[in-house]
């Protein structure tokens, strides 16, 4: 047991320390310094020139967003358009359907906005056809996406920004071919070599040992591993994700998909210190983070170690800790870790089933996407923090009595109406959502008994965790919830939109407006951004506005169940 | 609104044949060199395929180690965990009535001596795992169905443990059970 202890240990630090270096060089490419991997601008070169666009052009924040989202509504019609035939089109050995409107729909914005909540499963429900070219295609772009969006907000908070914030396709295109390919190939080659399938072959049929008849399904499934752990995008192959045996083959494969999950993350936080010349700034984001992701972290460890006590009851043996939902070559404490990393960031990959969580660990899990700045996703994790940043400078402005600034420019009225209602669209979304579906329930059980696998609290808890986590753009679930329904498939659709592009929308445009101001020498009556004290205050403001607005959903769900069972 | 689209639609092509053409094809040509060849690992027996190393499959004749307990029932064209939520009453009920199973099936072994992972459902519904307690608690009921002796069978999951840095140990049960087969 504390082999493995160490196990997570050792996976989470390695992560850190790789993450540090990754941190300076994405801020050397985005600045646009010199930098090793500058051998690919005459490629880079190319793709603008074959993809039309021109790379010196600089532009705006109005423009950036512009950009963003036309470029985005190309990719939803793609997206629907390959989901809905993709029984007709090549590459499908397995004859799989094509996905009804409403599923379309959800799959198409779920892998729009990164968050790859999954209504289907991917063995039946998707062929190999639309995995590669439509699901695995957005999770380049949409990782993507976040970090240029993250960018633009970097640019404009160095010292003399003005109008004028770089190219969105240059930074775009430069997260794909300078970090998220590279990264996503080392991925996918070492699950590949552990014994990943890779192959456009159909599922193979097995006649077992004892004679069952069964089909084992395959396909071109290390590629997108790659892509889905590195980008927060979650979005697995199989139905279960990297828990299946293919997907997450041994314990290396599983440290290796681990690490991802967290290493852009968190250079994201560093990156944005050495992009500014402040590293400070960005170790102060960094230690906030941490501490947060720790709070959680730890006791979900602990509670996994320990078991379900309703089985504990039984009198059998549970040293191994809570084994329903989790997988023997990966065991307890390495499930817990995913958990909790897969849900601090934006990523939503599983290696264990969340339903089946002991109760703590799964409210843990929840309290990761309700306050979904710790880490949190490739560039619009940062930008969460962001949001928390600007109302903490504010508010500790008001308590000594100074005017709020943040790096050199004044915070007003408009930045913050516009940072707090970002900050409040989370928990309106998640709580209107729950709110709505429990309402449904209540008033007609027999007709919604489909929805629930569990009853009672739990039940409660996997009405709330699937709007958190379509509101976190996270896509994991608990997924006992029947959610291939028309109301799941639209509800969260359209909670999943709205999460999506106001939270990029709204710090751009902060830091757009902040980026045009006048510069205000620092002074001896500044208040200083990158100390610990600070630090604390950022990390209470994250805690009232996104933890304690939950706190009565929380109540009624996994806090209840915990006290009836322990 | 032309200045908008026409670049996103021309750099929406070029970045799928790098992300979809070009990426694929590389993770794809060095999978040929991949244990498996990227076509999964399979298991021969006499011949015949009779299953892949990585995927668990369903055992619960008494002459073979029985794999976990399986939510997708052991069908590889699908994956489910069970989903049951920790205080649901029916899942325990479900967990009190495989414990009794197991105990009637194997007698002599004391309930503390069963492992929760034999009695509860696995993630993906085709773990191909057991612990080393897991396959230890049936070697007498697995010796006695094969009129063997005890410490062989004991001898034989000892050498099919595989000890793993930093993660559980693990024992295959496929490859165990072809084992057990292959002594015959």
């Amino acid at each position: 047991m504390n082999k493995e202890l160490l196990g997570i240990g050792v996976i989470f630090l390695t992560t850190v320390l790789l993450a540090v270096p990754l941190g300076r060089y994405l801020a050397t490419i985005y600045r646009g310094d010199k930098s090793w991997s500058d051998f690919l601008l005459p490629f880079e070169r190319l793709l603008y020139r074959l993809g039309g666009v021109r790379p010196e052009r600089e532009m705006t924040w109005q423009q950036h967003l512009l950009a963003l989202l036309a470029i985005n509504i190309v990719w939803f019609g793609w997206a629907m358009l390959v989901l809905c035939t993709q029984g007709s089109l090549p590459l499908n050995p397995d004859h799989n359907p094509s996905m009804t409107p409403d599923q379309a729909f959800n799959t198409a914005i779920s892998f729009l906005v990164n968050c790859n909540l999954q209504h289907y499963s991917g063995e039946s429900g998707a062929t190999y056809f639309s995995q590669v070219f439509c699901l695995m295609f957005l999770q380049f772009v949409t990782a993507a996406t976040g970090m240029a969006a993250c960018v633009v907000v970097f640019n404009a908070l160095r010292e003399g920004a003005g109008e004028k914030l770089g190219n969105y396709y240059v930074y775009f295109v430069r997260s794909i071919t300078r970090v998220l390919l590279p990264l996503s190939l080392i991925v996918a080659l070492v699950v590949a070599f552990q014994g990943t399938p890779m192959t456009w072959l159909a599922k193979a049929p097995v006649i077992t040992v004892q004679g069952d008849s069964t089909f084992v399904s395959r396909g071109p499934a290390a590629a997108m591993i790659g892509i889905k752990q590195i980008g927060t995008n979650g979005g697995g192959y199989y139905g279960v994700n990297s828990a299946h045996p293919l997907e997450n083959p041994t314990f290396l494969t599983n440290a290796v998909e681990n690490g991802a999950i967290v290493l852009i993350p968190i250079a994201m936080a560093l990156a944005f210190g050495y992009y500014l010349r402040r590293p400070r700034l960005g170790w102060m984001v960094f230690g906030v983070m941490t501490a947060g992701y720790l709070l959680l972290q730890v006791p979900t460890v602990y509670l996994e170690m320990h078991g379900n006590p309703a089985i504990t009851h039984l009198g059998v043996d549970q040293s191994l800790g809570s084994l329903e939902g989790k997988e023997m070559r990966l065991g307890a404490p390495a499930s817990a870790l995913w958990a909790i990393q897969t849900t601090v960031t934006s990523n939503g990959s599983v290696n264990a089933m969340h339903d089946s969580l002991t109760p703590l660990s799964g409210m843990n899990t929840l309290l990761g996407m309700m306050t979904n700045a710790f880490y949190g996703g490739v560039g619009v994790g940062f930008l969460n923090f962001f949001v928390f940043i600007i109302v903490a400078v504010f508010i500790s402005g008001l308590m000594v009595g100074r005017t709020p600034e943040f790096l050199g420019k004044k915070i007003e009225a408009r930045e913050m109406k516009i940072a707090i209602l970002i900050a409040l669209l989370h928990p309106l979304l998640i709580l209107t959502g729950t709110a709505l579906a429990a309402h449904l329930y209540t008033g007609n059980p027999t007709a919604y008994a489909g929805w629930l696998a569990n009853p009672g609290y739990h039940g409660f808890s996997e009405m709330l965790y699937e709007y958190t986590s379509s509101a976190a753009n996270n896509g994991s679930g608990f997924e006992g919830l029947g959610d291939n329904t028309p109301w799941w498939n639209i509800s969260t659709g359209v909670v999943l939109l709205l999460a999506r592009y106001l939270p990029i929308i709204g710090p751009v445009a902060i830091a757009g407006i902040l980026a045009r101001k006048k510069y205000v020498p620092e002074s001896a009556g500044t208040l200083r951004t990158d100390t610990g004290t600070f630090g604390i205050m950022v990390f209470f403001v994250i805690w009232i506005i996104a933890a304690l607005a939950f706190f009565p959903a929380l109540a009624l769900g996994p806090l209840a169940e915990h006290f009836t069972l322990y | 609104m032309k200045s908008q689209f026409l670049p996103a639609l021309r750099l929406t092509l070029v970045m799928m044949v790098l992300c979809c053409g070009i990426y694929p094809a590389l993770v794809w040509a060095a999978a040929q060199l991949a244990p498996g060849h990227g076509e999964g690992v399979q298991v021969h027996k006499n011949g015949r395929l009779v299953g892949f190393a990585n995927v668990g499959q369903r055992f619960d004749k008494p002459e073979y180690f029985s794999s976990r307990p399986s939510a997708a029932s052991y069908h590889a064209d699908g994956s489910s965990g069970s989903n049951k939520g920790p205080s649901n009453p029916d899942y325990l009920k479900e967990v009190q009535a495989r414990l009794d199973t197991f105990l009637v099936h194997n007698p002599g072994v004391k309930r503390a001596d069963v492992p929760a992972e034999l009695i509860t459902a696995s993630g993906s519904g085709l773990d191909p795992d057991l612990s080393p307690q897991g396959a230890a608690v049936q070697i007498p009921r697995v010796a006695k169905a094969r009129g063997l002796a005890p410490a062989q069978v004991r001898a034989l999951v000892q050498q099919h443990t595989e000890l793993v840095l930093f993660g559980p140990d693990k024992v295959n049960v496929l490859a165990l059970n072809l084992a057990l087969d292959a002594l015959r």
